[in-house]
């Protein structure tokens, strides 16, 4: 049976066992989605639906701290970027505080990073755009190639500078040059580059808190969105209505603590 | 010899004996192993006292092999092997020894059972009844199964103290039915106060794990659980609900208000689920006459409180999903909070556990789609999930004690322990 | 070597809708069931509570509850003379794995086809002429009528709760429902889930346009609902995390919700999870199925044989098994031989977005269901007259909304910078005046160059050959699409729209661009063998102990999302099983 490289067989799992041990004893602070870490097994089920009391994979927070997979480098200039992509505003705070770096930087440590769940056997060969993409490079590999190429660039072109230390308008400028194809990035593709960090950026701007960015919901807040909230039915009649509760995400809000005093 | 005489005197039994036993020994039978009515109804109190819940593994054990562990307050003890089989099981008891286990609490050597074995309710049973039940044991498949019982620690594994015990707390007898009330009744007060032995959990318990019988079926604590009030208590026991909502919940399951799950779910599965309806009704009607404590409510934790504020919070945000946003829940599928006995209950374990833990409410036939409620231990801390159970006993109409996070957290190490 | 297991009377691979409703209908029976699944156990509490089965991320980004690529993938290519790749991360549809199959993460959107769908090309050649049908369109009729399955769409939807108003009633057109759907032998067992402010508008919009629109047929219970086996779903609460997601709080119909708990307590019953089936195994003549062979998660090969079996995997995977098993015919689409393979479809999904003044309009998005909205069916089918459009086949349009979950439904006009400053504000000033869900749910009918075969280079991680699609949307579909497209772009005009955005399918079939997960065909029914691989029964031509379920047994796509039509393809089948094949096992129609 063929696994891929020193990785064991890895599925979603159907037993619990394993599930309540790893995940209690999970100090890790990268928030993926447990599908990649937990060993399934196969089982004969009958006679009643099964049950385990704490089963399940809920997720794991992400936790501030040292960067999982950027450099010191790689974290500045995708902290930059992220505050080209959504810049900060007096209502808003921008990419760079919402967290954005740090989601990016905990997914692409995590599954994520490695491609993990795709098919990733050869041979790898380029095709169409509408057949997708072919490449054998996880996206933390591809990220550090893009971000390498990027600095690159901007030590050639801008006075020995780094990404972070140009001005906004500079920053802007290269990246509208990124998406138009006019600034062309060494040995990679820049136009791919900008629009897959312009979908990660607000991917995680507007992911749930828990996994890095959206910090207290100011993405959620910002647009109007009430988050992971599930029951509505006294809503639905309500048309036309603003929605007045606060958004809730799977962290909870401030609100689900007592108040002293 | 003795009894020998008394057999040839009955005439009938050394013809069913060498039929029916090899003849290793000789047993005193006075039932009649060819008599199916009797094996049928030894078949329905055995189900009526469910005595396969306890003599049965849950992993996979045979039926009456024993070997299950049963959670004391004092430790853990095994069940015996019930089956007929000659080495291990009851197959060379006479019906007098296993009467005397049974109905006295008395094993086949003298020694004291564990009230473990709810005797001191058994006693209400009459001779006749338990020798039914002998006959339909006798007629199981014989599992070779040694189970050593006495897993206590000491000083509770000498069971010599349980002379004491019985002199201090049990009262043997057949149940006296009461002539101002009505057949119905008496079934019921039978079967709740005899081979339903409702009080094993539902009743509290003193320190010494003797029954506190001035406060039967209000409630009691059992294996890490909450059995609530069944009395008739209108607010925290089963006054409040009809007679048909409480036949539903236990043939089913499943009433309108509220479900059973954790070793109540079994019960259900196992017993009350195959009971007579007539059984249940009586059951039922007996439960809503039974003085059910203090009716006067506590004043409700007020609304402003701040556990009550983050509690309707969490509420809103998280548990209204099912419970919907009113408490109100949905008929047989997730209990009302707003009027669930357990939601008002005043020792809040079990509520503490569901939220912690989740848990599967019972499948049977009539009700099979045992919905389960997921397990919050994860998403929230002890002080939220204390808020939020305070605010679901204060809401609604609800009045009881607020939950403290320090009851979480005892609760939380104690379940991390749990294997059940 | 495999391990020979204990004989079972059926063996029932993979256990999604059909594998449930087959399950239970033969363990009635008095039958011995093993149902084999590839993927795990599913169960709410454990796998999609609603506590966390609220992540987006998790569930829609990353496709947790999804097979993973890595475990078995397709390849693609558009046509013949093109070097098929793999799918290396899904894009165009989701393939599901695991206990419950899609209708776990499914919408519950529950239609049923129109009477002139089932025989298709005898009813366009009738009105149209032969050749107003391209030459290489492969359309047939299926070998049951409307009026065959009629009682099996009855049957699947009071299994589920669809809500719903009826809009034929045994012939007589009822005021809010569907006047074009097939006649129905009763209600809905439900009323219609409630609308949100988008979808009334919009179909208010369309009714003042002429229009009859009606609220889409929907496996989210608008209330609490006990059905025919004794099963509970609870109401929907319109928490707009559907479709991709499972259901929380037991509300969409699912095998969990509405078969499973009756059928696993049933002795005679039991399911192997994270068990793939390899292969159905035959005899010496080939045309007795006499075991399936699978592995388990430590590698271990097990033989399970059985008297019956029925393959109820998803569709495409039917179709592999039978390929891979060397059952029938496989298609060759150049010499237009053989049948495993051929007929191979999908749909042509088209929107429209509308966008709206903010000050007068908040649509609340993220309050919706999986199977909310209105509909109109006056372009689907045959409902038109094509005669002077030169194209065949239509879809529903409708305004169905299902989420306002911000990673995917925070649209901004077209031309507005995709990033940056201009973007935030834009983003902020639509999300809740935005309407997305504008559906225009078109047919796919099949052509002789859209067929599934193996794959000569790509292999799975068990050595064997992956799918391979070669697919690629005809000019039929196209026109339809575009002509269905500005039809619906009227209506959202009609509504008040500042900026209205239509977005017609265009060429060539994008695999990374998601439309539905309706991949229909490769195992079609109908009345001929040399150009179907299973009777009108769905039992296979080739092998009479072999059954096959699913939408493989579609010769083309309707207008409509398919999954009540695969449940009451079941029941029938079931049905036939139960009363004439088991009384006499062997061939139950001859060609």
């Amino acid at each position: 049976m063929e696994h891929r490289s020193g990785r064991p067989l890895i599925r979603r799992g159907a037993l619990r066992v394993f599930m309540t041990i790893s995940r209690r004893h999970l100090l890790a602070t990268a928030a993926y989605f447990a599908a990649g870490t937990v060993m399934a097994r196969a089982n004969v089920i009958g006679g009643s639906l099964p049950w385990h009391p704490d089963a399940g994979t809920p997720p794991t927070p992400v936790r501030p701290g040292p960067w999982h997979y950027f450099t010191a480098g790689e974290a500045a200039a995708v902290e930059a970027l992220a505050d080209r992509i959504i810049p900060p505003d007096p209502h808003t705070p921008g990419g760079k505080d919402a967290g954005c770096a740090v989601y990016l930087d905990r997914q692409l440590a995590g599954p994520y990073g490695r491609d993990e769940g795709d098919y990733n056997k050869g041979p790898f060969m380029p095709g169409l755009p509408n057949q997708g993409r072919q490449s054998k490079n996880g996206w933390a590999q591809q990220y550090r190639e893009w971000l390498s190429a990027l600095d690159t660039y901007c030590l050639a072109h801008h006075g020995n500078k780094h990404f972070a230390e140009l001005t906004d308008a500079e920053k802007d400028d290269l990246l509208k040059g990124l998406d138009a194809g006019k600034v062309k990035l060494e040995g990679t593709d820049g136009k791919k580059f900008m629009s897959q960090a312009v979908e990660d950026i607000q991917m995680g701007f507007f992911a749930d808190p828990i996994y890095g960015a959206n910090h207290d919901m100011a993405a959620w807040k910002m647009i109007g969105f009430p988050g992971t909230r599930y029951n509505y039915l006294d809503w639905i009649d309500r048309h036309n209505e603003r929605f007045p509760l606060p958004p809730v995400s799977l962290a909870g809000r401030a609100e689900w603590t007592p108040k002293a005093g | 010899m003795p009894r020998l005489a008394l057999l040839a005197a009955t005439g009938l039994a050394a013809v069913a004996l060498t039929a029916a036993l090899p003849l290793v020994s000789v047993v005193a039978r006075d039932s009649d192993v060819q008599d199916f009515s009797q094996i049928q109804r030894g078949r329905y109190l055995a189900t009526l006292a469910d005595c396969v819940a306890c003599h049965t593994r849950k992993d996979g054990g045979k039926p009456f092999a024993g070997g299950r562990p049963i959670e004391t307050p004092f430790g853990t003890i095994v069940s015996p092997n019930i089956t007929p089989d000659l080495k291990t099981g009851i197959g060379n008891w006479s019906d007098e020894e296993f009467d005397n286990a049974v109905r006295h609490g008395t094993r086949r050597d003298g020694a004291r059972l564990y009230p473990a074995m709810p005797y001191s309710f058994y006693t209400k049973m009459s001779r006749d009844d338990v020798k039914a039940i002998r006959a339909y044991l006798a007629t199981v498949a014989p599992v070779r199964n040694a189970v050593v019982t006495n897993q206590l620690p000491f000083p509770f594994s000498i069971r010599w103290s349980m002379h004491i015990w019985d002199w201090l707390f049990f009262a043997p007898g057949e149940f006296k039915p009461d002539s101002a009330k009505s057949a119905e009744w008496n079934r019921g007060a039978f079967l709740v106060s005899g081979p339903g032995h409702c009080g094993a959990c539902h009743t509290p318990k003193n320190f010494l794990g003797a029954d506190q019988t001035s406060q039967a079926l209000q409630g009691g604590q059992v294996q890490g659980w909450f059995a609530p009030n069944i009395t008739g208590n209108k607010t925290r026991g089963v006054g409040s609900m009809s007679i048909e909502e409480i036949v539903a919940l236990l043939k089913s399951g499943h009433n309108a208000i509220t479900s059973v799950s954790g070793p109540m779910g079994e019960e259900v599965a196992d017993s009350s689920s195959h009971f007579t309806d007539a059984d249940l009704k009586a059951v039922a009607t007996y439960l809503q006459t039974v003085p059910g404590g203090d009716e006067k409510q506590p004043a409700p934790v007020a609304q402003s409180d701040p556990q009550m504020k983050a509690g309707e919070a969490i509420y809103r945000d998280t548990c209204s999903a099912c419970h919907g946003t009113a408490g109100k829940g949905v008929p047989s599928l997730f209990p009302s909070l707003a009027k669930a006995p357990q939601a008002h209950a005043p020792d809040p374990t079990s509520n503490i556990r569901v939220v912690l833990r989740g848990v599967r409410s019972v499948a049977t036939k009539a009700e099979p789609t045992a919905p389960a409620m997921p397990s919050f231990a994860w998403q929230l801390n002890d002080t939220q999930v204390a808020a939020v159970l305070t605010y679901i006993r204060n809401s609604w109409g609800n009045a009881a004690p607020a939950v403290s996070s320090g009851d979480v957290g005892k609760q939380r190490q104690d379940l991390a322990n749990r294997t059940d | 070597m495999a391990t020979k297991l204990p004989k079972k009377d059926v063996v029932i691979i993979g256990l999604g809708w059909t594998g449930s409703i087959l399950a239970n209908e033969l363990t009635d029976e008095g039958l011995d069931v093993i149902a084999i699944e590839r993927g795990p156990w599913r169960d709410a509490a454990t796998d999609y509570p609603p506590n966390y089965a609220q992540d987006e991320l998790r569930y829609h980004i990353r496709h947790e509850l999804f097979l993973r690529p890595d475990q078995t993938t397709f390849t693609f290519r558009n046509k013949t003379d093109q070097t098929a790749l793999p799918i290396r991360t899904w894009g165009a549809f989701m393939p599901p794995n695991g206990v419950g199959g899609g209708g776990v993460h499914w919408n519950a959107e529950t239609w049923r086809f129109l009477p002139s769908d089932f025989v298709l090309r005898t009813h366009l050649t009738q009105r149209y002429g032969a050749d107003f049908l391209p030459k290489d369109m492969t359309i047939q009729d299926w070998g049951v009528t409307y009026d065959d399955l009629e009682p099996h769409y009855d049957q699947f939807e009071y299994l589920c709760g669809t809500c719903g108003n009826a809009g034929n009633l045994k012939g007589k057109i009822q005021s809010g429902g569907n006047p074009f759907e097939g006649p129905r032998s009763r209600p809905y067992p439900n009323p219609p889930q409630k609308q949100g402010y988008g979808h009334t508008l919009w179909g208010k919009a369309a009714a003042e346009l002429g229009y009859k629109p009606f609220p889409q047929p929907s496996g989210n219970m608008s209330r609490p609902y006990v059905n025919p086996l004794g099963v509970r779903q609870g109401p929907c609460t319109y928490c707009g995390y559907c479709e991709w997601f499972g259901c929380g709080n037991y509300s969409k119909a699912s095998p969990q919700t509405t078969i499973l708990p009756v059928l696993i307590r049933k002795s005679n019953f039991s399911v192997r999870d994270n068990s793939e089936v390899m292969r159905i195994n035959t005899d010496s003549s080939g045309k007795r199925a006499t075991s399936v062979t699978f592995v388990d998660t430590s590698g271990n090969e097990w033989e399970q044989p059985a008297d019956l079996v029925i393959l109820c995997a998803f569709s495409v995977f039917n179709v592999q098994l039978l390929l891979l098993s060397g059952i029938g015919t496989p298609y060759d689409p150049v010499a237009n031989t053989g049948v495993i393979g051929r007929n191979f479809t999908h749909q042509c999904v088209s929107s429209v977005n509308g966008f709206f003044d903010k000050e007068k309009f908040n649509f609340n998005p993220f309050i919706a269901s999986g199977a909310i909205g209105m509909c109109i069916d006056e372009f689907n089918g045959d409902n038109f007259d094509h005669g002077p459009l030169g194209f065949v086949g239509g879809g529903y349009l409708g305004q169905v909304q299902t989420n306002g979950r911000p990673i995917q439904t925070t649209p901004v006009p077209k031309g507005t910078p995709k990033w940056g400053a201009e973007w935030k504000k834009n983003v902020a000033d639509y999300y809740l005046s935005n309407l997305k869900g504008g559906s225009i749910h078109a047919s796919m009918y099949s052509y002789r160059d859209v067929y599934l075969d193996l794959d000569p280079t790509y292999k799975d991680r068990f050595g064997r050959p992956l799918m391979r699609m070669t697919i690629d949307f005809h000019d039929n579909e196209l026109k339809g699409a575009q002509y269905l497209t500005d039809k619906y772009a009227e209506i959202v005009k009609a509504m008040g729209a500042k900026i209205v955005e239509k977005e017609p399918r265009k060429g060539p079939y994008d695999v990374t661009k998601y439309q539905t997960t309706h991949l229909n065909g490769g195992a079609i029914m109908g009345a001929d063998p040399k150009t179907s691989a299973l009777n009108r029964y769905l039992q296979s031509w080739d092998v009479s102990n072999l059954f096959v379920m699913g939408a493989s047994a579609f010769p083309q796509n309707a207008g409509y999302n398919p999954t009540g039509t695969v449940g009451a393809l079941a029941f029938w089948a079931a049905k036939a099983i139960r009363e004439q094949y088991l009384k006499n096992p062997g061939p139950l129609t001859h060609a």
